[in-house]
């Protein structure tokens, strides 16, 4: 029985002549929560694009059940992408379209099957991330974790064997937040042969759910392994990251406001 | 000698990488076209989604289509009474009015106004899905981006261009009919009977030919520079948006009138 683990190797990847990431080996087991942790900037959305194949490698291999995607046929690429789901950043959900609409796009373009039976199964998965009673709202009349988990809801409809989240919790409060990764649990207990990557920032998000955790810093893999083994980890970026310590001795809020823009901000705040 | 001899490189220079890059895009814009017309027939839900843009494009036009079109005819009836007038030949007015709506001024400025309602609204939706990862999830959806949003956008072009010229000509027709009849108190049966008279099958279908060719181009063009919102060098986000509009309408607006040069030369 085929396992959907993925694994990177000597993964160089980038835009154009930029590379953001560099030589990179790792691999995100089957069946297992992976979170993928690191600074803005340092390329794990990056690294999920090269998963989905929205981005080709500069060098190396992502190979998904020992599969190197990239050497796929588009025919064989097409086949293996339609067992992935993907939540982006703010949901991508179409503005043109409804809530009920959006979740049941991916199985309305490619089944022959009746409204009333899309509907039903949109509603089904809507149910499953709280936001039945929303089914008629369009993406604008909805909060930002609203329409994440709207999003979440369309990436599962098809039942995909790999969940792929782009900071499933960034920019939400920590209700929301924490709503969100049980969610996400769930979606792990429900389907617990599904390999699920989440891309995140989020310290308390990855203490909750992950079973693998990869850090990524200065273009690669700095760390591998499970949430225990990094909490114990007395690597010096680490134990910054994890205790979220600036670190940045350049930081100074010392320096003086020029006396000219000083007095006239003076001015313009007292009028 | 040596400064002398720098600027007229640098300017053949400049104007050999600007052709470059012009050709480059003609070819890229053909391409986009092609893939997007080969769509039309092998995309399995082309026509539900033809209708929305049949719509959006079409009924949604209507209204500005007639509105200009009564004052372009008033127009013409108007400067073509004033003209005709020093010659004696008010008679001929119908055949002025029509032929140069029917030839010229109907498809011109329908695609003209089509390109400021409907394509520039084209490039700034697809140009939004395009920032906000809309057109990246439809790809991972296995939905194919070009058959979802810019196949139907050419198909329903295709048709409501030539319907919103033929309506842009009858009204055009009424509007002349109102200055130089009601107003100018020109005989009806000359200004019908010169229409009737001088309007040939040819004419029509030139001026249908025009309208769904910049139909075709305009749509291009709009979607084209929408889709491609990510990849211009000028601005990112929401203001590559704005500019990417801006480029499809001007882009738009100067192939309407370079091709209707084109066309009218081979037509005639």
């Amino acid at each position: 029985m085929k396992t959907w683990d993925i694994e990177f190797a000597h993964l160089d990847a980038g835009y154009g002549a930029h590379c953001v990431l560099r030589d990179i080996s790792a691999a995100l087991p089957a069946g297992k929560i992976s979170v993928i942790l690191g600074e803005s900037g340092s390329g794990k959305s990056t690294l999920l694009r090269h998963i989905i194949g929205l981005s080709r490698p500069l060098k190396g291999a992502v190979s998904i059940s020992g599969q190197d995607i990239f050497a796929l046929n588009p025919d064989g690429f097409r086949r293996l992408r339609r067992q992935m789901g993907v939540l982006f950043q703010d949901g991508a959900l179409l503005g043109a379209l409804n809530l009920t609409e959006n979740v049941a796009l991916p199985l309305g373009e490619h089944l022959s099957l009746p409204l009333p039976l899309l509907r039903e199964a949109a509603l089904r998965v809507l149910a499953m991330v709280g936001l039945e009673e929303f089914a008629d709202y369009y993406p604008n009349q909805l909060s930002g974790g609203m329409r994440k988990r709207a999003g979440l809801a369309r990436a599962i409809i098809a039942e995909p064997r790999i969940l792929l989240c782009d900071e499933p919790t960034s920019g939400l409060d920590p209700v929301t937040a924490a709503r969100m990764d049980e969610l996400l649990l769930s979606m792990h207990e429900r389907y617990p042969k599904m390999t699920l990557v989440v891309v995140s920032h989020d310290l308390a998000g990855f203490k909750a759910i992950a079973e693998h955790v990869l850090v990524i810093r200065d273009s690669g893999i700095i760390f591998a392994g499970t949430p225990a083994e990094l909490l114990r980890s007395q690597h010096p970026y680490l134990r910054q990251f994890l205790e979220r310590r600036s670190g940045d001795a350049g930081l100074s809020l010392q320096r003086p406001m020029n006396p000219r823009v000083h007095s006239s901000l003076t001015k313009w705040l007292e009028s | 000698m040596t400064k002398l001899l720098t600027l007229p490189s640098a300017m053949c220079g400049f104007m050999g990488r600007w052709s470059m890059t012009a050709i480059d895009s003609v070819g890229e814009m053909t391409l986009f076209m092609l893939v997007g017309l080969s769509h039309i027939f092998c995309g399995a839900r082309i026509f539900p989604r033809t209708l929305q843009q049949l719509y959006a494009i079409g009924f949604k036009s209507l209204f500005v289509i007639l509105l200009i079109g009564i004052f372009c005819g008033m127009v013409l009836g108007l400067q073509g009474y004033y003209t005709l007038v020093q010659f004696g030949s008010v008679g001929l007015l119908g055949s002025a009015v029509s032929l140069s709506l029917i030839r010229e001024l109907g498809p011109v400025l329908t695609a003209i106004m089509l390109t400021g309602r409907a394509g520039s609204s084209m490039a700034a939706e697809i140009g939004v899905m395009r920032i906000t990862d809309q057109i990246d999830a439809l790809y991972v959806m296995d939905i194919n981006p070009m058959a979802y949003l810019v196949s139907p956008r050419l198909l329903a072009a295709m048709i409501s261009f030539p319907l919103l010229t033929a309506i842009f000509d009858v009204i055009g027709i009424v509007g002349g009919y109102l200055t130089g009849v009601l107003m100018l108190n020109i005989n009806e049966g000359a200004y019908f009977y010169r229409i009737a008279s001088s309007v040939t099958m040819s004419d029509l279908t030139g001026g249908f030919i025009k309208s769904f060719a910049f139909g075709l181009l305009v749509t291009t063009v709009c979607c084209h520079q929408g889709y491609n919102t990510h990849q211009r060098r000028d601005s990112v986000g929401p203001e590559a948006v704005g500019n990417a509009t801006t480029s499809a309408v001007v882009i738009s607006c100067v192939l309407i009138l370079a091709s209707d040069y084109v066309l009218t030369s081979f037509l005639l």
